[in-house]
């Protein structure tokens, strides 16, 4: 019979090598078949044993139907909700330019500063529009949820001023709710103990070492924070500020009244809503904290042209370093949703910005007014754009319900009390309505709107009087043309997927398939609040119960969260869930997390701010645990041991035969294990982790299942877990989820970036089982193809049975005496690919990972380069050339180092610029020469405040 | 590796050195201790007053790829720091047992220099 089926395949087109390259690069490496290299990679204990239960692959045209099927159940409403999310216009310009361009959202973070000064400028602004905005004088360059970022500042001042006998945080209670439990969840593993108060109550003492306002309140009174911040501080504490950047244009900035941190969410400038995620959280603080700062940090360095330049800076601080030590675990940013906020401060400009500000704030004078005319009472009259309004006779729940029959979402405060949020999308028929739910004729708006004058609803005391984005960035692309060339410029500077294979190991820049980014732009998944009632969110509530579904299948467990933001916070969650795993069971004394040395950073940095105590485990000579070590600690601490943090296949590229093994030494001594699934997409379809011992584990979507990395974020890390964990998955406080046991929120939004997992929804739906297999035979196999050609010229550090390695290869470059690892991955920039991972997780090694999407073509492209690369590196080893001057210390060139009238280097413009014939057609140019990290650590420069010095100093060195 | 170690200083197996004078001790980091390190970008202080224990973190020096805690290598008092490092830390990779030297300690227990290396017993430990 004929198939009625579309004979494309999606996962054809997924997976890079075709089925010929498959077989040629099959036969290199000696196997007949992928399930022969599979059986001889994979320990045959642990594999697959059945097929998982997932859908049959659809054509990606049909996915794309059933998706929209979904979503349409999603109801739009207008929603006045606020907390700390509202509705915006994002320019259209910035949507497509940037948003929906794999030019931008495919790139990594940017740790080849070299190949990525346009988003390391887009961040830059991003920190000076938060300095500006908030008034003060450092800020980072984003965090993952505006109450992620409360908690962060929580940890920074308790790191700072706080201890045994300094151990209080004050939080006023009109401080967002869902802020208010993310801390609450954080401080509990600490002893942080938490007093939520009335503000005027709030009475810091010595025992007080944070105090935490929000400017505005949540419920949108705006109050003088000067005086609670001075009494703060004359009892020894720091001041949170948490307040919005609209708000910002017309209000005093918190720095200007002596804030020590200023946190919040971008979203509003341009970012939607998508039913709560992902946007940019901000953290800004006073330069004398900024080595406490969390998250990563744009500077100013100089490169070797003596130009400036930018990179990340004060990485020290970071836990990949720090480890146990780190002052936090975050690592995932959300650079492309900051970006999006910083070109909307941009495109806008500081006038635009304050028009937009003053209309939104007049909109609410005039809901004002409406209210009154209803007969309603303001319950404060000093606003910006959100209202409390006690309802004349009606209950809440009755307004609320007559709303929501006119497609209106209000914030029921307690039954008498309402909340209304005003923002830029609001428009005169939205007002009308908003008058006639309240009982005043809308009739009368407009009459009302051109009849008075309206002023200010705060004190003349708390108008804002400083100017704010002085800089000519934010004066120079007001019109489309101007910034659509803005942003091409800017993304040209940046090497992406769209220009090359980026071999990263451990992030998997594998496809970002068009078809999975497309509804992330629908308005029935990107306009949804995130506390909108679950009947309006029925699409997204199938999108999620499919995907939590096939997330448990492919894992082996029973049940996902979706909240976690990114990896390091599913750490932090899965943690957490052990901690109250172990406490239902009467056993909260065992507090210690064993973690292997080779760990990715994070695990130490997560298993601390689970309140737990970390012991480390030694790796034997190929990479793998220390079984002895491990038996030695597990006895010596049987009586402590909560958990033991694995990464599978191993950080270091391997399969390790004894997984099964460890599992069930942990367990057998009361121990839960939990299971780093940053390498999930070398198992996908062929092993589970719930199936060989793990008790729960991270998934990286944006690793294994296609969600793009956007330069530096957004990430989502759902956890999986076993079903006796299941009960304690995290909970949240505006949203409730069912069940009594859960731990806390750990993010702001229920379901986290809820929108972006659509982009996971459709690869799994349109690869199914054979093409998600599939695709982690290839992954393997091109790890271990790249392995064998470069072995002869690099050696593989580490393999597992057979010779073969996981999804991933470290090569070492040790050996060279002349020549640095750093040399090797700038050089590479001139070929025109991003290096692979340096120095990690071995130092003077280089991690490879193609993922499965690489072409056999790409892949030889890449080993031709290194191969090249090699016969260079030996003229230098053998004392042929000079060994500070040479193609490798002198990388990456630029077009105008290559064009100097002078050149002077023992090496042609040729051999710099175009070291493969092919470049001449097509040739990708680093912007900047090598950065001098020195220069920048030592002189750290983080917004345009610096710049003039900065450039000045510059000079200076030039002259 | 050829780092220097004098003669006249003790150490600490964390790679502190120590110069004793009275009830005097300055502290700073070896010279191998620097070369591992590479070029510092930052060097954070104890505060002056402070009373360490031995072995206590104390200190942290930072360079772009790492960051390490500098211990208390005898207990005592902080009398004075070398606020000079704040601007340029580069100097303890110039001149690590001079220019470079980190806090000096009001001494509380003079018999714990006896429990620090002499140069031969850190030149051992370090291989050198």
């Amino acid at each position: 019979m004929q198939s009625l089926k579309h004979p494309d395949l999606f996962s054809e087109r997924h997976i890079g090598p075709s089925e010929s390259e498959i077989h040629y690069m099959l036969a290199q490496l000696g196997y007949e078949s992928l399930e022969a290299m599979i059986q001889a990679t994979v320990p045959e204990s642990i594999r697959l044993k059945h097929p998982i239960q997932l859908p049959n692959p659809l054509h990606e045209h049909e996915v794309i139907h059933h998706l929209k099927e979904a979503a349409q159940k999603n109801l739009v409403f207008r929603s006045y909700l606020g907390m700390g999310y509202h509705g915006c216009i994002t320019p259209p310009v910035i949507q497509r330019k940037l948003l929906e361009n794999p030019g931008w959202y495919t790139q990594y973070t940017p740790y080849q500063a070299e190949i990525a000064q346009g988003r390391l400028e887009a961040l830059f602004y991003f920190q000076t529009m938060i300095c500006d905005l908030t008034g003060m004088e450092i800020a980072n360059a984003s965090l993952l949820d505006e109450a992620t970022a409360a908690a962060e500042a929580m940890s920074l001042c308790y790191g700072t001023v706080g201890g045994p006998q300094r151990n209080r945080m004050l939080i006023s209670d009109d401080c967002h709710p869902q802020t208010i439990s993310v801390i609450r969840t954080r401080a509990k593993p600490l002893d942080i103990e938490i007093r939520v108060e009335p503000r005027k109550d709030l009475k810091p003492d010595s025992g007080t070492f944070a105090v935490l306002l929000q400017y505005p309140a949540t419920d949108g009174l705006v109050v003088d924070p000067q005086p609670d911040i001075e009494a703060a501080q004359e009892a020894g504490a720091l001041s949170i500020v948490a307040t919005d950047l609209l708000a910002m244009t017309l209000l005093k900035p918190p720095g200007e009244m002596g804030a020590d941190i200023v946190i919040g969410s971008a979203q509003r400038f341009g970012v939607p809503m998508g039913y709560g995620g992902p946007h940019a959280a901000f953290f800004a603080c006073r330069d004398a904290l900024k080595r406490k700062m969390p998250g990563r940090i744009v500077g100013v360095s100089r490169d070797s042209r003596g130009r400036p330049a930018y990179r990340l800076t004060l990485q020290t601080r970071e836990q990949h370093i720090r480890r146990e030590k780190a002052t936090s675990n975050i690592c995932t940013a959300q650079a492309l949703l900051a970006n999006m906020a910083a070109m909307y401060a941009i495109f806008h400009g500081p006038e635009r910005l304050r028009r937009i500000g003053q209309h939104v704030h007049q909109m609410a004078c005039l809901l004002a007014e409406g209210a009154h005319r209803g007969g309603h009472q303001l319950v404060h009259d000093s606003f910006f754009d959100t209202l409390r309004i006690a309802l004349h006779t009606e209950n809440a729940d009755s307004f609320l319900q007559r709303a929501e029959s006119m497609g209106i979402n209000i914030r029921r405060l307690d039954r008498q009390t309402i909340g209304i949020a005003l923002d830029e999308t609001v428009t005169q028929q939205d007002l009308e309505d908003l008058w006639q739910l309240l009982g005043a004729d809308p009739a009368l708006l407009l009459d009302h709107a051109q009849g008075d004058e309206y002023g200010q609803a705060f004190p003349a005391t708390l108008t804002r009087q400083s100017q704010f984005l002085t800089d000519k960035v934010f004066h120079a692309y007001h019109s489309e043309t101007e910034m659509l060339r803005y942003l091409r410029r800017l993304e040209s500077k940046d090497l992406s997927l769209t220009n090359s294979m980026i071999p990263l190991g451990s992030c998997t820049m594998k496809l970002n398939a068009t078809i999975e980014m497309l509804a992330i732009s629908w308005p029935e998944i990107a306009s949804l609040h995130p506390f909108v009632p679950l009947a309006q969110a029925q699409g997204y509530q199938q999108i999620f119960s499919d995907l939590e579904q096939w997330l448990a299948d492919i894992t082996g467990f029973h049940s996902v969260s979706l909240q976690p933001n990114a990896g390091a916070q599913g750490e932090y969650a899965g943690l957490l869930v052990i901690k109250k795993y172990l406490e239902s069971k009467g056993q909260q004394h065992r507090h210690i997390c064993l973690i292997p040395q080779s760990a990715h950073g994070t695990n130490p940095a997560s298993a601390i701010m689970a309140g737990m105590q970390v012991v480390g485990i030694r790796c034997d000579d190929q990479g793998n645990i220390d079984l002895e070590d491990l038996k030695a600690r597990v006895t010596e601490h049987a009586h402590e041991l909560a958990a033991l943090m694995i990464t599978y296949p191993s950080t270091h590229g391997v399969f390790e035969e004894k997984v099964e093994e460890i599992c069930q030494l942990i367990h057998d001594h009361g121990g839960q294990v939990y299971l780093d699934g940053a390498n999930m997409n070398a198992q996908v379809g062929v092993c589970r982790p719930g199936d060989y011992g793990a008790d729960v584990c991270h998934l990286n979507l944006h690793k294994t299942f296609c969600i793009p990395h956007g330069g530096g974020g957004p990430g989502v890390g759902p956890i999986a877990v076993a079903e006796h964990l299941t009960p304690f998955l995290p909970g949240h406080s505006v949203v409730p989820l069912a069940g009594e046991d859960r731990v806390g929120p750990i993010a702001a939004a229920p379901w986290g970036s809820a929108s972006i997992v659509t982009i996971s929804w459709v690869y799994i739906r349109a690869m199914g089982l054979a093409g998600l297999t599939q695709a982690t035979q290839v992954a393997i196999l091109s790890a271990n193809y790249i392995a064998r050609r470069l072995d002869p010229f690099y050696r593989v550090l580490y393999r597992g049975k057979h010779g073969m390695v996981a999804h991933e290869c470290i090569i070492d470059l040790r050996s060279f005496k002349r020549v640095s690892v750093e040399d090797v991955a700038k050089r590479l920039m001139d070929y025109g690919f991003h290096a692979p991972t340096v120095s990690w997780p071995v130092a003077g090694t280089m991690m490879i990972e193609p993922t499965e999407s690489e072409s056999q073509l790409e892949l030889d492209r890449f080993c031709d380069a290194m191969i090249q690369i090699h016969g260079e590196i030996m003229t230098i080893e053998a004392g042929d050339t000079d060994p500070n001057d040479n193609l490798l210390k002198n990388a990456p060139h630029t077009a105008d180092m290559i064009a100097a009238e002078k050149w002077s280097h023992p090496y042609s413009r040729e051999q710099a610029g175009f070291p493969v014939e092919a470049q001449r057609d097509h040739k990708f140019w680093p912007r900047v020469g090598r950065i001098d990290n020195v220069y920048g650590d030592r002189n750290p420069v983080c917004s345009c405040a610096g710049m003039d010095a900065f450039m000045e100093q510059l000079a200076q060195q030039g002259q | 590796m050829s780092s220097s170690i004098p003669e006249h200083l003790k150490y600490a197996k964390t790679h502190e050195w120590v110069r004793h004078e009275a009830d005097v001790a300055w502290v700073g980091i070896t010279d191998h201790a620097q070369a591992e390190l590479t070029e510092l970008v930052f060097v954070e202080l104890p505060e002056v007053g402070k009373v360490l224990e031995a072995g206590q973190a104390c200190a942290v020096v930072e360079s772009v790829k790492t960051a390490s805690d500098i211990y208390a290598p005898m207990s005592g008092e902080v009398i004075e720091v070398n606020t000079s490092l704040m601007d340029d830390p580069g100097k303890v990779n110039s001149d690590a047992f001079g220019e470079g030297w980190f806090f000096k300690l009001k001494v509380s227990d003079p018999a714990q220099m006896d429990q620090l290396l002499d140069a031969s017993g850190y030149a051992a430990q370090v291989g050198s």
